[in-house]
């Protein structure tokens, strides 16, 4: 595999080499070519941004937010710095995919970040690197200096008069800063909370200039497009889902791990990839992009797509392609009880709402979980969703709910079964 | 207050940002801090906000937002280990009883002999590789179970 020919690795075809994060692996099968081309042909940023726009890329940090339009958002004729952020802050349960784009290759979110950069006309980029991951940090920073030694990254990039550096933030254990504004504020050296908007970061982002923040993956894609069309992205996958993702499957099964593949896979074919089931036990669940999508009956699981447009239409998403799965062995008062924790947790603390409406439900589910559980706590448990639900700053209020409005939805008789038992019925 | 080694890291971290942004560096100052210092003092705090030059009141802010800075001291070994869905469902339970059994202490606990911290941690962004356990904040441990937990933490003594 590599970045000459047009199939379906995008962003994972390093790890067939012995040596994946090297920049001379990189450049021996086609990395920073299109940079290459774009700064000798010169190429206008609306041809760019056209190309995105036609390859239906997605944010693939969960929004799905299409990256071609956002970066259409970026004022041109601004006068004065620009900023292009990278979002790796990964810190929702279940997702694990840009630490192994940082592990393995490096220089493609680099390419990326330059091109993205050269499209909006910044001065500047910084990615946001996740807490835990400091080994990533340190790597990605040894492959900006290889970058910067080789001539694509600071003043005169490759003799074309443009001048352009990176450099890597570490985070230090706040999911909220996942969140895009609060990513900004942490960046500023202040606490992660997110802003309101608007004004949005295109207008009003880092240090109140204009600012175009993507996700890690979405941005590692685009050397790809640029070589090889926007097109020829889309047709990898589905119309309006364009390209391959990766999937990070995680929980009951055999190989725990990242798949890329082409957007429209059916989910069968992806947990096959994986192994299947753990110990070929039945498929109960699944939570399909992360723990703060709604969780889905694995039979419905089995009937579906891995893409933007399947997932929604079955209510729930593909958020960052972060696949849970769970088998019949998996009390999910117990699950939701972690999910819950997790939420009240990592709160900001900002919005009233979310401050105190997480660590009720935490509470809630805590009791119900330790056979203490009311007959109307879940009636009390929509309520408080519904109330947190909307009335937030940011969404990780709705983050919150998701979980609980549909763990309730469909395995409702388990939390009642626990409220009447004072036990679970897994395993019963 | 802090060695010439520190300093020059995080002078290397202010030149990363716009010249009147110093303020961006704190939080890879503290990190730098605390790795020399073991902790977060007060008197810490208070240095790097005159060095970075910004409100002492500023520096906790973020000192005390963040889940991976220690404002109180540690063990020499502070072992965080991931507790959420995935690594739940991949085995964690069963792991962290080995460690707390095997050091004495629960979650949020040093064991007397000051080497050992226990927290419980939200998630690391690894879950392919869980169950996790981070090692004074910056080396991962993975793929652990009940039988390879001794070995983990005999490599620590």
């Amino acid at each position: 595999m590599s970045l000459n020919a047009p199939n379906h690795k995008v962003c994972t075809w390093t790890q067939d080499y012995d040596h994946p994060a090297a920049l001379a692996t990189y450049t021996a099968h086609g990395g920073y070519a299109a940079l290459k081309k774009i700064l000798t042909e010169k190429t206008p940023a609306d041809a760019i941004i056209a190309e995105v726009k036609l390859s239906a890329l997605r944010g693939r940090g969960g929004a799905g937010f299409p990256t071609g339009l956002k970066w259409s958002f970026m004022p041109r004729n601004y006068d004065g710095d620009k900023y292009i952020v990278c979002n790796s802050d990964e810190g929702e349960p279940g997702t694990f995919k840009d630490r192994d784009i940082l592990r393995f290759n490096p220089h493609q979110l680099i390419e990326g970040m330059l091109i993205a950069g050269y499209t909006l006309g910044a001065r500047a980029g910084y990615n946001y690197i996740h807490g835990e991951i400091f080994e990533q940090y340190r790597s990605w920073e040894a492959a900006l200096d290889e970058a910067r030694a080789a001539g694509f990254l600071g003043n005169n990039i490759l003799g074309s008069g443009w001048n352009f550096d990176l450099h890597a933030h570490h985070g230090y254990g706040a999911y909220v800063c996942g969140e895009e504004t609060a990513l900004l504020e942490s960046i500023e050296g202040k606490k992660g909370q997110p802003r309101f908007k608007p004004p949005f970061p295109a207008s009003y982002g880092l240090y109140g200039k204009p600012t175009t923040i993507n996700n890690t993956e979405t941005l590692a894609s685009i050397p790809w497009i640029m070589r090889h069309g926007g097109q020829a992205f889309l047709d990898l996958g589905k119309p309006n889902n364009g390209g391959s993702k990766i999937f990070s499957l995680s929980g009951h099964v055999e190989r725990p791990g990242n798949y890329e593949v082409r957007m429209g896979t059916p989910f069968s074919e992806l947990l096959e990839m994986a192994g299947g089931v753990k110990g070929g036990r039945e498929l109960k669940a699944v939570i399909p992009g992360g723990s703060s999508v709604p969780v889905l009956p694995g039979a419905t699981m089995m009937e579906l797509t891995m893409d933007y447009d399947s997932i929604a239409k079955a209510g729930s998403y593909l958020g960052a392609g972060s696949v849970i799965v769970m088998d019949d062995t998996v009390c999910m008062v117990k699950a939701l009880e972690r999910l819950a924790y997790f939420y009240f947790e990592e709160s900001c603390g900002q919005c009233t709402p979310c401050r105190e409406g997480t660590g009720w439900m935490y509470r809630v589910i805590h009791r119900i979980e330790h056979g203490q559980g009311r007959p109307e706590d879940l009636d009390l448990l929509m309520s408080v969703g519904t109330n947190i639900s909307g009335r937030t700053i940011c969404a990780l209020g709705d983050a919150a709910v998701g979980p609980v409005h549909s763990f309730l939805k469909h395995f409702r008789n388990e939390f009642e079964y626990h409220i009447e038992h004072k036990r679970c019925m897994v395993g019963a | 207050m802090l060695t010439n080694e520190s300093l020059a890291q995080i002078d290397r971290e202010i030149a990363k940002y716009p010249a009147e942004q110093k303020q961006s560096a704190v939080m890879s100052a503290l990190r730098i801090a605390q790795q020399e210092k073991g902790w977060l003092a007060p008197e810490t705090l208070e240095f790097l906000a005159t060095y970075l030059g910004m409100p002492t009141i500023a520096v906790y802010e973020v000192a005390s937002f963040y889940n991976m800075y220690d404002l109180k001291p540690v063990g020499a070994h502070k072992l965080t280990v991931c507790t959420n869905i995935s690594c739940q469902l991949q085995g964690v339970d069963a792991v962290v009883a080995k460690i707390q059994a095997k050091l004495g202490i629960g979650f949020g606990e040093t064991t007397a002999d000051g080497r050992f911290t226990l927290k419980e941690g939200e998630c690391f962004g690894a879950c392919g590789d869980g169950p996790l356990c981070l090692h004074n904040n910056h080396t991962l441990h993975t793929r652990l179970t009940p039988d390879n937990v001794d070995a983990f933490l005999e490599g620590m003594k």
